[in-house]
């Protein structure tokens, strides 16, 4: 097999991935500090592509240059679920909160589907078609802008938990719940907060998936399993995993299609995802419970 | 109270004699105005199409066809009373099955559909189960009139028929436009209809002539969400032709890879398979839907129907071409004048003369390419007759055969970067 073509996938799958990784990114910060397990994901991230494609098509704004105003859209209303519905359920037995986010996926995937039908649609920016040329590489413009968008997202984000004052006590509140309510913290606040920065982070891959893939209502559950997969993968509560599982993820699809069977790629997924499970349960950079 | 009252006072029923009693009393009242319902009033029509899902553009488009029927039958003097019920198969084999029996407890005398090979098999089945008639508009899996159904028939080609008579039209464009491929390679869905044309593809190709071999055969979920991979190990085999067997979305996101892995292909030829012609291929795509080709059954140009149909259409939805949706609008149209055709010779709803009825039908006068409609002992059209059709300005146009041409066919095709 050509070494130009197998270098042009992988590095198509890694791009890829890394959007995934910003998606999944969003799901493990909500995990790792809530303890909510969001069903409503791949939902989330379906009324972000809409959003950016119809910010496209109505007013020609690139979804490029949508990922603040998507996020920031995406925060609020994350922010809402957490401190009007969630909030209120977070001492409830887990199978009760399973199907409150649940709940909340079938509304908002009906919801699309009465507000925008079943059609695909898609927002096709003047460079949709372009690529890259690097010697015999051929790089798929969309994918570079969208891979970097992701990474200086996941960037700020690393930086917000590690160096910026709520950052720090959304941390804590992980870490210690009643440590961080002893000292002071208004942990519901610090909760919604965090629900709506995972929930941007969806709004964000979502605005970037927009000039990847066509959106349709039903898109959700697909994606709310890749991100599980990643997540797991990767480490529960890890957000450094998050990113690594969306790239190691990405990165098998685009070989596996590649060596083997294009039909079969999500199996190579599914396989890493269960040799971790039997090997590595907390996953590549959880931590051992 | 006199003695023999008191004692039919005091019969000792057991609970389980009351209960045969109550359960036979409701049947028997009941049973009568089920054989009412059955044999007159209105035909029960129960339409299953896939409107949600991977195929709803295209499940749609069919719907288009469903709603045009009422009015287009009452101005061809089909003046039988329809109930049209319609249920939504969401793309997927289990629901399409268990929406078909819903609409037959729900009293459906008749079922039209699916588009998909997969979700008629399923509704073929209980059909046959139930002894409910079964017009099929669109689904070409083999099996559905090989398996000796009593209760289906099809008004739509075989994936064997579609596929050799694809095979043939490209073999006409090969000598009309003096061009011989020597390799090829075929990416396709690997749904039911795309496995059943990828077998007689291979079955196929090898036994007639062709000047090329199909070097590598790729096949990749209808629900991809993204086909890179398939399209770079489809470009590394240097192949000169692109043989697809595609629903909608795929078949947009081929093209695009094709595009932005600046591959130019002699051709992109779908030899009987959707997609290409769709409204949703040419909006996403724009110039770059141009010069795909597509050997499938059409509707005549020509005939006073189809020029009726489109007038319809045109006055329903004034803001939507009319070309993109002919195909499902039509094959679905003639589905349900299949079905008031055989209600209006039976005069009666009642399934068996229903389907007698349906196995003699003999419409002369219809919209699609090909002989009048009339089914064989397996309940199967033979007579569709299937056009070469290449994808020019926007809407797909007749290019093959040469008296039914509405342009030349362009072959090979203007490389992406050459097209304005």
């Amino acid at each position: 097999m050509p070494l130009d073509l197998v270098v042009n996938v992988a590095v198509g799958g890694v791009l890829t991935g890394l959007v995934y990784g910003l998606m999944a990114l969003g799901l493990s910060v909500i995990y790792g500090v809530v303890r909510i397990v969001n069903f409503a994901h791949g939902e989330m991230m379906t009324v972000a592509m809409y959003g950016a494609v119809l910010l496209y098509t109505r007013l020609g704004l690139d979804p490029l240059l949508m990922i603040v105003p998507v996020g920031m859209a995406l925060f609020l209303a994350g922010y809402a679920i957490q401190s009007l519905l969630i909030n209120p359920f977070i001492n409830r037995p887990e199978h009760v909160q399973f199907m409150l986010v649940i709940g909340i996926a079938i509304i908002i995937a009906n919801g699309l589907l009465i507000g925008f039908g079943p059609d695909a649609r898609n927002a096709p920016v003047s460079y949709a078609m372009d690529s890259f040329s690097l010697g015999p590489l051929l790089l798929d413009k969309v994918r570079v802008y969208a891979a970097g968008g992701a990474f200086v997202v996941a960037a700020l984000l690393f930086g917000f938990f590690r160096y910026a004052r709520t950052g720090k006590a959304i941390r804590a509140c992980a870490d210690n719940y009643v440590g961080a309510r002893v000292v002071g913290l208004d942990v519901k606040r610090l909760y919604a907060l965090t629900f709506g920065i995972g929930t941007a982070c969806v709004g964000a891959a979502g605005s970037m998936l927009a000039l990847l893939v066509d959106v349709t209502p039903s898109l959700g559950p697909s994606y709310t399993l890749l991100a599980f997969v990643i997540v797991i993968v990767g480490g529960l509560g890890s957000m450094a995993g998050a990113l690594f599982g969306g790239v190691l993820i990405g990165l098998s699809e685009a070989l596996a299609g590649l060596f083997f069977a294009p039909s079969a790629k999500s199996m190579f997924s599914f396989a890493i995802l269960i040799l971790l499970l039997l090997f590595r349960p907390q996953g590549l950079f959880g931590r051992r419970a | 109270m006199d003695k023999p009252a008191k004692r039919l006072l005091h019969l000792p029923i057991s609970r389980r004699a009351f209960g045969i009693g109550a359960g036979a009393a409701v049947a028997a009242a009941v049973t009568p105005f089920n054989i009412v319902r059955a044999q007159t009033g209105p035909l029960k029509i129960g339409v299953l199409l896939p409107k949600s899902g991977y195929e709803a553009q295209i499940g749609q488009s069919c719907q288009r066809g469903v709603d045009l029927a009422p009015a287009l039958l009452k101005e061809l003097g089909y003046s039988v009373d329809l109930e049209i019920m319609n249920a939504d198969t969401e793309t997927n084999v289990d629901v399409a099955r268990s929406r078909a029996e819903k609409l037959i407890a729900d009293g459906a005398n008749l079922l039209i559909g699916a588009f998909d090979s997969g979700q008629t098999s399923a509704i073929a089945q209980v059909t046959e189960q139930h002894g409910v008639p079964f017009v099929i508009n669109i689904g070409s899996q083999p099996q559905i009139t090989e398996s000796g159904y009593k209760w289906v028939v099809r008004n739509f080609p075989t994936t064997v028929q579609l596929i050799t008579r694809g095979l043939e039209r490209i073999k006409t464009l090969l000598a009309e436009t003096h061009t011989t491929p020597k390799t090829a390679v075929y990416l396709h869905v690997n749904d039911t209809f795309g496995t059943a044309v990828s077998g007689a593809i291979n079955k196929l190709v090898p036994t007639m002539n062709f000047p090329f071999k199909i070097v590598e055969e790729i096949a990749y979920d209808p629900a991809a969400k993204d086909l890179s991979v398939e399209v770079s190990k489809a470009k590394a085999t240097g192949a000169e032709l692109v043989l697809v067997t595609t629903r909608i979305n795929d078949a947009i996101l081929l093209v695009r890879e094709m595009v932005k892995q600046r591959w130019s292909p002699m051709g992109i030829v779908s030899p009987g398979s959707p997609g290409m012609y769709e409204e949703g291929f040419f909006s996403a795509l724009g110039k770059y839907s141009d010069y795909c080709l597509m050997m499938v059954p059409w509707v005549n140009p020509k005939a006073p129907m189809t020029r009726q149909i489109t007038a319809l259409f045109k006055s329903k939805y004034p803001n939507d071409p009319v070309d993109p949706h002919i195909f499902n609008v039509s094959f679905t149209f003639e589905a349900f004048l299949v079905a008031a055709d055989a209600y209006k010779r039976a005069g009666t709803t009642a399934p068996a003369e229903l389907m007698a009825a349906l196995r003699k039908t003999h419409i002369e006068r219809h919209i699609m390419v090909g002989g009048p409609i009339e089914f064989d002992a397996k309940g199967q059209n033979n007579g569709i007759v299937t056009v070469g059709l290449q994808d020019r300005g926007g809407r797909a146009v007749v290019v093959l055969p040469k008296e039914a041409a509405e342009m030349e066919p362009v072959f090979p095709m203007p490389a992406w970067n050459d097209r304005t």
